[in-house]
């Protein structure tokens, strides 16, 4: 395969509300940025992918809305219903097929529009079998949560530092939207949401958008810019169905990883990846996922956390820039903000957050309830 | 445009094009999907990748329609991808499909695509109402006849173009439908059953439109070495194009789509086509609306603009006597439209014209290259394919 690089990321800083921008907007600002770090004519990119979901934005085949915040009408573009990494993926291929030499990724949020989020929600569920139950999406991840913890024993303290930790990091992040220092009291104090969720430990929503520019190899060094190398990329669905999927394991993760790890050439993750930024929507889906991507055996993440192994200054940083708990939960979005900050890691320019000694780093996002996507990229420098 | 390695189709499957089907969309979904795996021969276990194109959520009612059907499609524990643009999905999913394979990343993808339009009750058109820009458009209450009667205006006022000029493409599309087994609405016509058709926004008549559809259609996709193994009749996919115009399509002249001539190019250009009227012997454009096929064929730049009613006229399109077959499979006029299946179904027709199977439907001469097109959006969209046999 031809060797694929990010040579430019723009954001905005993610917030609860975004008052007075529409996402068009919003999403000009970050790509104008993103432009300017690769140093692009915007006239020479070539192909575009937006990652988006018609109900999240309120317009039927929103993809029609797609191009011209970004330059690119009257140009190859598509949209995916996936999360942001896997425009990563979608981007790296078409490069790789030799078809486009440079290719842009966008993804946006603008939750704060949705009025009800659960009613957006239960469309996701099966409309014929688990809908007219009545159980709110939400509950499926409360139902996945008991079942973790029971089989793993993970603590309330261990979870406690999960939140502790991100929103904690999210405290030198500039575009987090929820940093916070966070005691055990709070947690403690926090309102059970579904048993056993507390409120602290689900990831709120914020409005935002990240932008990438990818391209070839020969473009990336020509350029002049710092090329940062996607060395692999996975993803994965298990299943919609609530009556077949396998509620402990994550095996859209694992799966996910798998194939990242097989293209990029890791044989042990735990020693070959010096960083890593994976979801976190609900505090115990970072013990989870971690364990399904390899990184810890099942049952340790829980003991390695409270033991401070993930923390900034850690052996395993997960998280530095404070992921969904302390970033917010940013819909297709996600996934653009971890590959964000694994960018500006391996550039060594994340200031305060550097992590030192990073040389490739792993994003993971999940699509969120009610589904059993994710989706695995590996950057290297 | 050199592709790192080449792509073939070697299965495809569809399923009855119907008005309401009893099935679920994901029965839809799985019966497609299975057809075509077992054409091709390979089982599920074999297929690395699934691509998955339908438009809007709101038909199925539906949050994340592409998760809701990821297991019927297959795509169960793999990766598993849903793609969309609009109306033009149903063409681009096999390109995001050729994407998966001619990387290197994947060795085989099956692409299946579903509508079922019928669940959006009394009419899916209410559906369509969001689709349009939610400030400026939306409250006006536009629905799909009434913008592309708009634009079937424009392209009659500036060519002097009659409606019978273009009622002819009913008649002959919706004739081809009868030789497909899919087919939900096919019947022989005349002229003047088109002209005599009530009016449902001027210039467009009630049987210049195609219908409403529940149904799906899949192909399955491998590499070059993976195909040669499989089968002695690979479909290759020489050229893909896609390309996609402004949202504000108010500021667009509607006489002729630029956005397809731009996708057609870029699919000659990677097939090596340098004079498409000679070189390609089928053409499958999006006919959702008669004078749709006309546009579009003056974008896939096989007739000049404004002069594909003459070509039609001469009987430069007829399946058996034409040298320019178009849409032998009858098209969204005559087998249905349901969106993404409806595109999907073109590339599917291809397949089978190409290695001789489409019985009937058969285009005489041994055709060897063929192109197929889709469209959607707000009139925005072109998504081109051009396969090719040896």
């Amino acid at each position: 395969m031809r060797k694929v690089a990010i040579i430019g990321i723009g954001a905005v800083k993610a917030g609860a509300t975004s008052k007075e921008l529409s996402y068009k907007e919003m999403t000009y600002a970050a790509a104008k940025l993103a432009y300017h770090d690769a140093g692009v004519d915007p006239s020479k990119l070539q192909s575009f992918v937006t990652l988006a979901e018609d109900m999240n934005e309120g317009t039927s085949i929103f993809d029609e809305y797609t191009p011209d915040q970004l330059g690119a009408a009257q140009k190859p573009m598509h949209t995916l219903c996936h999360d942001g990494l896997v425009g990563v993926a979608d981007a790296a291929m078409q490069i790789a097929s030799g078809l486009f030499d440079i290719v842009v990724v966008e993804a946006h949020s603008k939750a704060s529009n949705i009025k009800n989020k659960a009613c957006v929600e239960a469309y996701a569920l099966d409309p014929n079998w688990v809908r007219p139950l009545g159980i709110p999406a939400q509950a499926l991840a409360a139902l996945e949560a008991a079942y973790y913890i029971r089989e793993t024993g993970a603590s309330g303290e261990a979870l406690y530092e999960i939140v502790r930790k991100n929103k904690g990091n999210a405290r030198l992040n500039p575009f987090a939207a929820y940093p916070k220092n966070t005691t055990f009291k709070d947690y403690q104090r926090s309102p059970s949401r579904y048993t056993p969720l507390r409120d602290i430990e689900i990831a709120r929503h914020a409005d935002g958008v990240c932008v990438l520019v990818l391209a070839c190899e020969n473009y990336a060094k020509s350029n002049g810019s710092v090329p940062i190398w996607v060395e692999g990329f996975g993803w994965a669905t298990e299943t919609s169905s609530v009556e077949s999927r396998n509620w402990t394991q994550a095996a859209y993760a694992s799966i996910s990883a798998k194939r990242a790890y097989r293209m990029a050439g890791v044989s042990d993750p735990r020693l070959d990846i010096h960083i890593f930024e994976v979801d976190d929507t609900y505090a115990f889906k970072e013990l989870q996922h971690l364990e399904a991507l390899g990184i810890f055996e099942k049952g340790d993440a829980w003991k390695k956390t409270l033991e401070g192994e993930t923390s900034p200054k850690g052996a395993k940083p997960v998280n530095v820039s404070g992921g969904c708990l302390g970033l917010g939960e940013t819909l297709e979005t996600k996934g653009l903000y971890q590959i964000y900050e694994l960018v500006t890691q391996l550039r060594v320019k994340a200031g305060k957050r550097q992590v030192a000694n990073a040389r490739r780093g792993l994003a993971f996002a999940w699509r969120g309830v009610p589904t059993t996507s994710g989706a695995c990229v590996i950057l290297g420098n | 445009m050199k592709p790192y390695r080449k792509v073939a189709i070697v299965g495809a499957g569809i399923t009855k094009f119907v008005h309401k089907a009893k099935e679920t969309p994901k029965e839809l979904a799985w019966a497609a999907s299975k057809m075509a795996l077992d054409s091709s021969g390979l089982k599920l276990s074999e297929i690395d990748a699934v691509v998955h194109g339908t438009a809007p959520d709101a038909f199925d009612g539906v949050h994340m329609k592409g998760e809701y059907l990821a297991e019927a499609s297959g795509g169960w524990n793999k990766p598993y991808l849903r793609c969309y643009v609009g109306g033009g999905t149903g063409v681009f999913a096999p390109i995001e499909g050729w994407l998966h394979i001619a990387s290197g990343a994947f060795d085989t993808c099956l692409v299946v695509c579903e509508e079922k339009m019928s669940n959006c009750q009394p009419h899916p058109q209410a559906a369509f109402l969001t689709i349009f820009d939610n400030f400026l458009e939306r409250p006006l209450k536009p629905n799909l006849l009434w913008i592309f009667a708009l634009e079937m205006n424009r392209y009659m006022s500036t060519y002097g173009l009659k409606i019978e000029d273009i009622a002819p493409v009913s008649v002959k599309n919706k004739n081809n439908a009868m030789d497909h087994p899919s087919a939900q609405a096919a019947e022989r016509l005349t002229l003047r059953d088109v002209l005599n058709s009530e009016v449902m926004a001027w210039p467009v008549h009630r049987l210049m439109v195609s219908s409403t559809t529940d149904g799906a259609a899949a192909v399955i996709l491998a590499s070059e070495e993976k195909a040669r193994s499989m089968t002695d009749k690979p479909v290759w996919i020489e050229g893909v194009g896609w390309n996609l115009d402004t949202a504000y399509w108010t500021n667009r002249d509607l006489c002729y789509p630029e956005y397809v001539e731009k996708a057609a190019r870029m699919a000659y250009e990677m097939a090596g086509i340098k004079e498409p009227r000679k070189e390609i012997h089928i053409a499958e454009p999006y006919d959702p609306f008669a004078y749709k096929e006309l546009h579009h064929l003056e974008g896939l730049l096989l007739c000049d603009k404004g002069k594909a009613p003459e070509d039609l006229a001469l009987g430069r399109f007829d399946r058996e006597k034409g040298n320019l077959p178009v849409c032998p499979s009858g098209g969204l006029l005559g087998v249905g439209n349901p969106i993404s299946a409806a595109g999907m179904m073109k590339v599917c027709e291809l397949f089978w014209q190409l290695r001789g199977e489409a019985g009937r439907r058969q285009v005489p001469g041994n055709p060897k290259k063929a192109v197929a097109q889709a469209w959607g959006d707000l009139m925005q969209v072109g998504t081109v394919l051009v396969c090719g046999v040896n």
